[in-house]
Parts: C-alpha cells; sequence; structure tokens
C-alpha cells in the first residue's frame, strides 16, 4: 500500500548552520492517526515545514500518497491540508472569506467553495460568525478557523501542529471528537501536540523526534508496553495513619484517606488489593499518579537533554 | 493544477487583493483623489495662469496627464508593497505557499490587483480633472496600453520590495528616497526643453520620464520623447522585474526558511 506519508532520510540545516533534522525517515499509512512528539526544539515544525514547503529541506526525500514533492509538489499539496501552530490568516477578513480564499487557491469553483465553506463552518460551530472580521473572534473559534481553512479542499492527509494549544478543556474534547470523526471517514491525520493525553487518547502510531532525529516510531500501545512502572493513587474508605507496607510494592502516604504505590510491570494488581483487604483497607478508587506516555516520554528524552535544559512537554 | 484550476486561484487573488483595497478606500482610494485634487487648485487655478503656456498648452492641460500618471505609479506600487508586506508580517502569504497555486499565478495575481488600484485611481483623478480642465485624447492606444505597462512595471517594483521588506519602514523608504524624486523630475510639472543640455541628458536616465511623456502624447499628442522608446523602456523593465521577481518566489526569498 502507498503511504500517505513517506520520509526518507530528511535534513535541514539552516542558514545559521542550525541542523534541525538529521536524516529522519517515517512512513505514515493511510487512514492512520499519527502523533508526533518532541521536545520544543527537537524538529516537528521543521518537519511539517518540509512536508507542506514552507522549509526548503536540505536533502532528503518526502513524498505524498506517492507523488515525490521533488517531481510534481503541486500535486502532493493537494493532498495536504495544514493547521499550522500560531494563527496565519488576514485578520481583518471576514471568516466565511477566509475560507473561501482558501477553497479558490485549490481551484474549487466559486459555488462548490462557498458550499464547502459553508459545511466545514457549520461542523466546526463556526456558521454564525462568517461575517465576523478574524480577529473579533476568540481564540478558540481562531483555532477552529484554521482547521475549516485546512479542510475545505478535503485533503487525503491533514496535518495539525498543536492544535489544540491554548485551548480549554471542553473545547479540546470537542476537537478531538471532530478529529476523530474525520479519521474514521479515512482521512489520514497527524499532529504534533504538548499534550501526551491528546496522543494517547487520539493517535494509534506515534514518531518522538528528539534533537533531529527520531528516536521512537512506533505504536501508541507498543509504546506504552515500555511502561515498567507505574505509580496509582488510591483512595481509601478507612482512615490512614501510615502508608500500609506491602512487600515488593513502594509507596507512601497523601493524606489520611489516600496513598500512592507503585506497581512494575511483573507484579498484579490483584495480588496488591489482596494485600490491602487482608489489612482491611477497602480501595474506593484509583488513577495514574501521571499520565503514563508522559511518564515514558520524558524517560525517552531526559536522556538525552544537554546541560541540564529543561525540557517542555 | 491544470488551466481551469489555475484560472480559478488567480481570479480568487486579484478578488481578494480588490477586496482589500475597496474595504479600506479611506485609505487607499480617497487620499490620492484629494491630493491631486489640491494640486490641480494650485497649480492649475491659482499659479497656472501666471506660469502661461507650456508645450502649446496651457499649464493646466500641461500637467494633468502627468498628475494621472504619478497617481497611477504611486498607487499600483503601493498597493502590492502594502498588500504583500502585510500578508507577509501576518504570516497569512503561508495560505498561499502550502497550497498548490504556481508561482507564477501568485505574482500576476497580486501584479493584476496593483494595476487594478493604480487604474482605479488613475479614473478617479481623471474625472477630478475634468472640473479644471478640457480633456482631450489624441492617441487611445497609446494612452491605454502606457497607462497599463506603467502600473504593471511599478506593481513589480512594488512586489519586489515587499518581498525584500522586514518591516513595515522598510516598505516607506523606496518610495520616499526613489519614487517621490523620480516622479517629480520625471516631467511631470516641466517639459525637459526648458533645462540646460546638460540637465536634459541627465533627465533621459528617468524611466518615469518616458512614462509620463508617453501618456502626455497620448492625450496632448505632444511629447519631450520619442514614444517608441518610451515603449521600448517600459517594456524592457516589465519583462526584466517579472523574470526577478518570478526568481525571488522560486527560491522563495524571505518566505520559505
Amino acid at each position: 500500500m502507498t503511504a500517505a506519508l513517506s520520509i526518507s532520510n530528511l535534513h535541514k540545516q539552516y542558514d545559521n548552520g542550525f541542523e534541525a533534522l538529521k536524516g529522519i525517515s517515517l512512513d505514515v499509512q493511510p487512514g492512520d492517526f499519527f502523533a508526533v512528539l518532541g521536545p520544543n526544539g527537537a524538529g516537528k515544525s521543521t518537519t511539517i515545514g518540509v512536508i507542506c514547503s514552507l522549509v526548503k529541506k536540505t536533502s532528503g526525500q518526502v513524498s505524498v500518497f506517492g507523488t515525490d514533492i521533488d517531481e510534481n509538489f503541486s500535486l502532493a499539496k493537494q493532498n495536504i491540508g495544514v493547521v499550522p501552530q500560531e494563527f496565519n490568516f488576514n485578520q481583518f477578513e471576514k471568516v466565511f472569506d477566509i475560507v473561501k480564499t482558501q477553497a479558490g487557491y485549490y481551484g474549487l469553483p466559486a459555488k462548490l467553495a462557498a458550499q464547502r465553506t459553508e459545511k466545514y463552518l457549520r461542523q466546526l460551530g463556526l456558521w454564525d460568525k462568517r461575517e465576523q472580521r478574524s480577529r473579533t473572534l476568540s481564540g478558540g473559534m481562531k483555532r477552529r478557523l484554521m482547521i475549516a481553512r485546512a479542510l475545505v479542499h478535503e485533503p487525503r492527509l491533514l496535518i495539525l501542529d498543536e492544535p489544540t494549544a491554548g485551548v480549554d478543556i471542553e473545547l479540546r474534547r470537542s476537537m478531538w471528537q471532530f478529529l476523530k470523526e474525520i479519521n474514521a471517514r479515512g482521512t489520514t491525520i497527524i499532529l504534533t501536540t504538548h499534550y501526551l493525553e491528546e496522543a494517547e487518547s487520539l493517535c494509534r502510531n506515534v514518531a518522538i523526534i528528539d534533537r533531529g532525529h527520531i528516536i521512537q516510531n512506533t505504536s501508541v500501545k507498543e509504546l506504552l508496553r515500555q511502561l515498567n512502572k507505574e505509580v496509582f493513587i488510591m483512595d481509601t474508605r478507612e482512615v490512614l495513619k501510615e502508608f500500609p507496607a506491602i512487600e515488593g510494592y513502594p509507596g507512601q502516604l497523601i493524606d489520611d484517606h489516600s496513598f500512592e504505590v507503585a506497581v512494575e510491570k511483573h507484579q498484579s494488581l490483584n495480588e496488591l488489593f489482596a494485600s490491602l483487604s487482608e489489612r482491611g483497607i477497602h480501595v474506593l478508587s484509583m488513577r495514574n499518579k501521571a499520565n503514563r506516555l508522559e511518564e515514558l516520554f520524558v524517560s525517552l528524552v531526559e536522556p538525552h537533554s544537554e546541560n541540564g535544559e529543561e525540557m517542555q512537554v | 493544477m491544470n488551466a481551469q484550476q489555475q484560472w480559478v486561484a488567480f481570479c480568487t487573488i486579484v478578488v481578494k487583493e480588490i477586496r482589500r483595497f475597496m474595504r479600506i478606500w479611506q485609505q487607499t482610494l480617497l487620499p490620492p483623489a484629494i491630493t491631486i485634487a489640491l494640486y490641480f487648485v494650485i497649480f492649475g487655478r491659482l499659479i497656472g495662469p501666471r506660469i502661461g503656456e507650456m508645450s502649446g498648452f496651457s499649464y493646466i492641460e500641461f500637467v494633468v496627464p502627468g498628475l494621472i500618471m504619478m497617481s497611477v505609479i504611486t498607487n499600483s506600487y503601493a498597493n502590492v508593497v502594502s498588500s504583500f508586506f502585510g500578508t507577509k508580517f501576518q504570516r497569512s502569504i503561508e495560505e498561499l505557499l502550502v497550497s498548490p497555486v504556481p508561482n507564477y499565478v501568485i505574482l500576476v495575481g497580486y501584479i493584476i490587483g496593483g494595476v487594478a488600484r493604480g487604474l482605479a485611481v488613475g479614473v478617479i483623478v481623471t474625472l477630478l480633472s475634468l472640473f479644471f480642465t478640457h480633456l482631450q485624447v489624441s492617441h487611445m492606444g497609446v494612452t491605454v496600453a502606457i497607462v497599463f505597462l506603467t502600473a504593471v512595471l511599478f506593481s513589480l517594483a512594488g512586489f519586489i520590495n515587499a518581498v525584500y521588506a522586514s518591516s513595515f519602514d522598510d516598505i516607506s523608504i523606496i518610495p520616499t528616497f526613489v519614487l517621490t524624486p523620480l516622479t517629480y523630475l520625471g516631467g511631470v510639472f516641466y517639459s525637459i526643453s526648458m533645462l540646460p543640455a546638460f540637465w536634459q541628458g541627465v533627465s533621459q536616465a528617468n524611466p518615469v520620464l518616458y512614462m509620463v511623456n508617453a501618456f502626455r502624447y497620448g492625450l496632448l499628442g505632444v511629447s519631450d520623447i520619442d514614444v517608441v522608446w518610451a515603449f521600448v523602456i517600459v517594456i524592457a523593465f516589465c519583462v526584466a522585474l517579472f523574470v526577478y521577481s518570478l526568481y525571488l518566489l522560486e527560491r522563495g526569498k524571505k518566505l520559505r526558511s
């Protein structure tokens, strides 16, 4: 099957000498929901920039649904929709005009462009705002406007660069639902994100980029299997005076009704619950202390950080 | 993109450009009309009668073609430089760069947008001039061709300025220090036959002189220079600037990192 996106040995060195990409290779299959993770400056946005022609590659190959961008970038671009990280539309244009104009850039005749504009503005809850200047929209509406604009030519590959950055939880959830729906309808989606929960909830496969290299390229499930230890927080019915010491399960008391406990991959939660029952402790609820993918991400990326530089995830 | 899709994309860019300058008509169409009306009042009614005839015409008749051309030059240039730099500044140029629109379609779209504003202002100024003088057209073909080519040329120049510009200061330097002196010294207000031989020679190195005089020839039938040369020079400039603009787009100069 022809890959939706195929990147081979991609290098990018900027004019100032900074080498952002050091030979990355990546395949994304049609219909996939693919996450690209990495700390700031890892090369995620540069990779997206190369795919959609905003960044000139130094060497390497990129093809979109089998079309090499060096041979027919115009055809490759027909298949791509891009939602950038920062707002990049004319702040003085009306919402409707922004989306319809983008449809025109892809050669859609005026009538079809207007129909598609209405369709996607309605789907993204912006139809009522169609006559407003884009600068008057809230941050979340502006993000949805960029998604509508990216979808108006109905691309087979949708690339989103941190689409939910700065978006409130309710809106983020509704955007996730929308992205799941268009993915279910057959659109291949690639997203970069700082929210590991987002990648875990939405994506089937994931690549982690760090300092211009891909250090992991696998399924989200496989990645989570690499997690050796998980820390759970348990809330109890009984009042606790101290951490209920159980051999092989280290932990600590949080307050008089909850404690945290580490469970290694080979250990059984049943054994843990049995030991707690023997001590007369009833667990009312339990949850992960941190996002599992986030723990793994930090463990993968941290060893590469230079000079103790803080990583943002 | 096939030819039909490219045509749609081209029309989209042109419509967007026209919509932009029509939306802000108070900044794009009104000021040049007021400025040129003041020129008509001062040079036509107040000072003009004291100057007397020039090249066989009253002074107001003589300066009207130059003033129309001056407004076409400044507005076609200003439209493209401000619009294209604005899209760079707001990063909305990325909408076009990620799309499959060929570079020559982008370029021609912006140029026609600049020509549209240049000609719109030209028509407004021409209509205003009718309040101050009788306007004749001696050579319609020359008049239309030279005004169109001049608008194309200065739209291209504005485009190149916008590509290189990194700040709003950069888009005002060329109009202030290059365009305005060339226009004022380009035979708008006087015939170069009034100048000493040396300065006549210097003036002939000014491309604006050829455009203004060719336009004056189209309207009044008189010119300080050979009109054929004017067309050769303007077309040569248009071709050279078009090729260079396209080269800048292909290279992604200050557009793609």
